[in-house]
C-alpha cells in the first residue's frame, strides 16, 4: 500500500474497505508474464460478452412474457414494434455464439500451454464449471422464444436424462413439472435462465479470476515466472497487468472483436441460420418436429458424439463423457513440459487430430445424418476420446524438449 | 466436567449433534422446493380421453391428433404392408418384433401389427423413444438416404431412428423400443384414445 500519495478520502476508504489493495493486487500490481501473445485474449473478451448478456438480458426480460402463449408472440413484439428492440434481442443471441466462440478459444489455447497443470488444477476445474453451466444457460434461453427449434431441442435435451435407468422417466417430468414440454416448463427454464444461472455463472467467474491470481498465469512457454525474481521480489519477466496488457493489448483486441461482432451483428444476426435457426421463425407446434432438427452450433459437437452411438443410454453416456473427461484432464497430463512448444511430437500430434475431430464432429452435428456421416462422426469421435484416454501414456514416454529457463518472444 | 480446560468429547457430541439436526433440517426445506417441481394438479387433470373419427382414414394416410400432450398418430395399412410386417425377412431387421417390452402396448396389441383385434388401422404415440421427436411417415417403400431397403415406416429426423409400419424399432439404430401404443378402443368407426373399453 502506498499511503504516502494517497488523498484522504481514499485513505478513509482504505481503512474500511480495501479498495487500493485490492486493486493492486489484481490489477497494477498484478503481474502478468511478459510474453503474452494472442491466445490470451479470451479471457478478458469472455468477460466482456458476459456484460453483454446479463445488459441484453435485463432489457429483454422488461418486454419478454414468459407463457406458451405469449413467448413468440413477444419475441416479434421485441423484433418489431419495440424502439431498438431487434438490436437488443441480436445483441443477446450473437452474444451467446460470440461467447462459445471466445470461451473455446480460451479453453483450446488452455490446452495448447498446459495451464491446466500444477498449480492451475482449480482454475482448470472452476473453468470447466462455468463452461457446463454455460451450455445449460444456452440452452435455457434457446427455449424461452418458443419457436418449433425451441420446443423439440427441450423435448430432445430433457429426455436425454430418460435414458437413466429406473428413475428416468420420473426425472424427466419432474424437470419438465408436465408430461410433455409445455407452458410450465417454460416459465421454470425463464427463471432458472434470468435468475439461478446468472447468479452462480458471475460467482463461478469470481472464484476463476482469485483462483488464477492466486497462482499467477501461465504463459506461451509454460516456464514459471516466479523463478527468476527482482530486488523487490517481482518476476523479471513479468509486467504490470495494468496499463501494460489492458491498454497494450485488451483494449486493441476488444476493438477488434467489436468489429466483428457487430459484423455479425448488423449484417449476419441469424449467420445463415447456424447463430439463430430457420425452423425457431416458426411457433412451437407440439405435434409436428421439424424436418431437419440440428442443434445449435456450439453443442453440435457433442450432439454428434451423442448420436454417432447407436444406444439411448450408451449415446447419453459417451456425450456425458466428452465432457466429463475435460474435467480430469490436469491429471491425464504426465508431461514434464506444459507449453506444446516443448512437448513431443505425440502430444503435438494428438492436440491438432484433437482439434481436427472435434471441429469436423462440430460440422457433423449440424447436418442431416447419413450412413457416411456416422461412420465419420464415429471415427471423430473415437479420436476425441483417444486423446484424453491414452493421454498419460504419450505424455510420459515421448521425448520433450528443454525448457528455457526465462521466457522467449516470438 | 473439565472446570479447567475443554471437555473436548462433549464439544465433538455437542457439534455432531447441532450438524445433524441441521442436516435434518435442511433437507426438510428443500422438500418443498423439490416438490414444487413435480406436475401441478392442473397439469395431471389434463387426460381427457380424445375422441377421433377413424372411418375415412385412408391408406398411407396419417392423421395427426393430439392426447395428453402428445401427437397420436392414425393411419390404416394395405394388404401387402400387414404382409410385411409378418415376413420373417422384415422381422429379422427389428429389436421387439414379438413386443416382448411391456409397458410399450397394451397386451391386446402385441401382435404383428400391433393393432386392436389385428386390424390394418394403427394407433401409435408419435413420440419417438429415443429422445422424444415426432417421427416423420414414410409409407412408400422404396430407397431412401438413411435406409437403401426401405419397407415403409417412421423415421426420426432427429437421430435416424427407423420403425415399420407397426411402429417397431429398427434393431441398428438409437430408439431403445417400439413406439407406445396408447390405450383405445373403436366404436362405430369412433376411436376413443385413452380409455380400453366405453366407460
Amino acid at each position: 500500500m502506498s499511503g504516502t500519495t494517497k488523498n484522504g478520502l481514499m485513505h478513509w476508504i482504505d481503512q474500511r474497505l480495501p479498495v487500493t489493495a485490492t486493486l493492486e493486487k489484481h490489477v497494477t500490481k498484478y503481474y502478468a508474464p511478459s510474453n503474452f501473445n494472442f491466445w490470451y485474449i479470451f479471457g478478458v473478451l469472455s468477460m466482456l460478452v458476459l456484460v453483454n448478456q446479463i445488459l441484453s438480458g435485463i432489457w429483454l426480460t422488461m418486454k419478454y412474457v414468459p407463457s406458451a402463449d405469449e413467448a413468440f408472440r413477444s419475441v416479434e413484439y421485441i423484433m418489431r414494434d419495440v424502439e431498438y428492440g431487434w438490436l437488443i434481442r441480436y445483441m443477446h443471441s450473437t452474444g451467446a455464439s460470440a461467447f462459445f466462440v471466445v470461451v473455446y478459444l480460451h479453453m483450446f489455447r488452455a490446452i495448447l500451454y498446459g495451464s491446466y497443470q500444477k498449480p492451475r488444477e482449480l482454475v482448470w476445474l472452476i473453468g470447466m464449471a462455468i463452461y457446463l453451466l454455460l451450455t445449460a444457460e444456452a440452452f435455457l434461453g434457446y427455449v424461452l422464444p418458443w419457436g418449433q427449434m425451441s420446443y423439440w431441442g427441450a423435448q430432445v435435451i430433457i429426455n436425454l436424462f430418460g435414458a437413466i435407468p429406473v428413475i428416468g422417466d420420473d426425472l424427466t417430468t419432474w424437470i419438465r413439472g408436465d408430461f410433455m414440454v409445455s407452458g410450465i416448463t417454460l416459465n421454470r427454464f425463464f427463471a432458472l435462465h434470468v435468475i439461478a444461472l446468472p447468479l452462480l455463472l458471475v460467482a463461478l467467474v469470481f472464484l476463476h479470476i482469485v483462483a488464477l491470481h492466486e497462482v499467477g498465469s501461465n504463459n506461451p512457454d509454460g516456464v514459471d515466472i516466479k523463478k527468476h525474481l527482482d530486488e523487490q521480489g517481482k518476476p523479471l519477466d513479468s509486467v504490470p497487468f495494468h496499463p501494460n496488457y489492458t491498454i497494450g493489448k485488451d483494449l486493441m483486441g476488444i476493438a477488434v472483436f467489436l468489429i466483428v461482432f457487430c459484423g455479425v451483428l448488423f449484417f449476419a444476426p441469424e449467420m445463415g441460420g447456424y447463430f439463430l435457426e430457420h425452423p425457431n421463425f416458426e411457433p412451437a407446434n407440439t405435434l409436428k418436429t421439424p424436418e431437419h432438427i440440428a442443434p445449435v452450433w456450439y453443442v453440435a459437437g457433442f450432439y454428434a458424439i451423442l448420436s454417432s452411438v447407436p444406444d439411448k443410454l450408451g449415446g447419453v453416456i459417451a456425450m456425458g463423457a466428452a465432457i466429463a473427461i475435460l474435467f480430469v484432464l490436469p491429471w491425464l497430463d504426465r508431461s514434464p513440459v506444459r507449453s506444446w512448444r516443448y512437448k513431443g511430437w505425440m502430444s503435438k500430434t494428438a492436440i491438432v487430430l484433437f482439434a481436427i475431430s472435434f471441429v469436423i464432429l462440430t460440422y457433423l452435428g449440424g447436418v442431416p445424418q447419413t450412413p457416411e456421416n456416422i461412420i465419420v462422426a464415429r471415427a471423430c469421435s473415437v479420436l476425441y476420446f483417444l486423446f484424453f484416454l491414452l493421454m498419460p501414456i504419450y505424455t510420459k514416454i515421448e521425448k520433450t524438449k528443454p525448457v528455457p529457463e526465462r521466457v522467449t518472444h516470438r | 466436567m473439565a472446570q479447567d480446560g475443554v471437555n473436548m468429547g462433549r464439544r465433538r457430541f455437542l457439534l455432531a449433534t447441532t450438524g445433524a439436526l441441521g442436516a435434518v433440517g435442511a433437507v426438510g426445506v428443500a422438500i418443498p422446493f423439490v416438490r414444487s417441481w413435480n406436475p401441478s394438479e392442473k397439469a395431471r387433470a389434463v387426460g381427457a380421453p380424445t375422441v377421433v373419427d377413424v372411418s375415412k382414414v385412408r391408406v398411407g394416410q396419417l392423421i395427426t391428433e393430439m392426447w395428453r400432450g402428445k401427437p397420436i398418430y392414425i393411419t390404416r395399412r394395405s394388404a401387402e404392408m400387414m404382409a410385411t410386417l409378418e415376413s420373417d425377412e422384415a422381422r429379422r431387421r427389428l429389436r421387439d418384433p414379438d413386443s416382448r417390452v411391456q409397458d410399450q402396448q397394451p397386451d391386446w396389441a402385441v401382435n404383428d401389427y400391433r393393432s386392436r383385434d389385428e386390424s390394418e388401422l394403427l394407433i401409435l404415440e408419435g413420440v419417438c423413444t429415443h429422445l422424444g421427436c415426432a417421427p416423420t411417415f414414410a409409407p412408400d417403400v422404396r430407397p431412401q438416404p438413411y435406409d437403401p431397403n426401405w419397407q415403409g415406416g417412421f423415421y426420426c429426423p432427429c437421430h435416424g431412428s427407423r420403425f415399420d409400419l407397426a411402429g417397431r424399432v429398427y434393431s441398428d439404430v438409437p430408439a431403445p423400443t417400439n413406439l407406445v401404443v396408447p390405450p383405445y378402443f373403436i366404436e362405430d368407426g369412433i376411436a376413443t384414445i385413452g380409455l380400453e373399453e366405453a366407460a
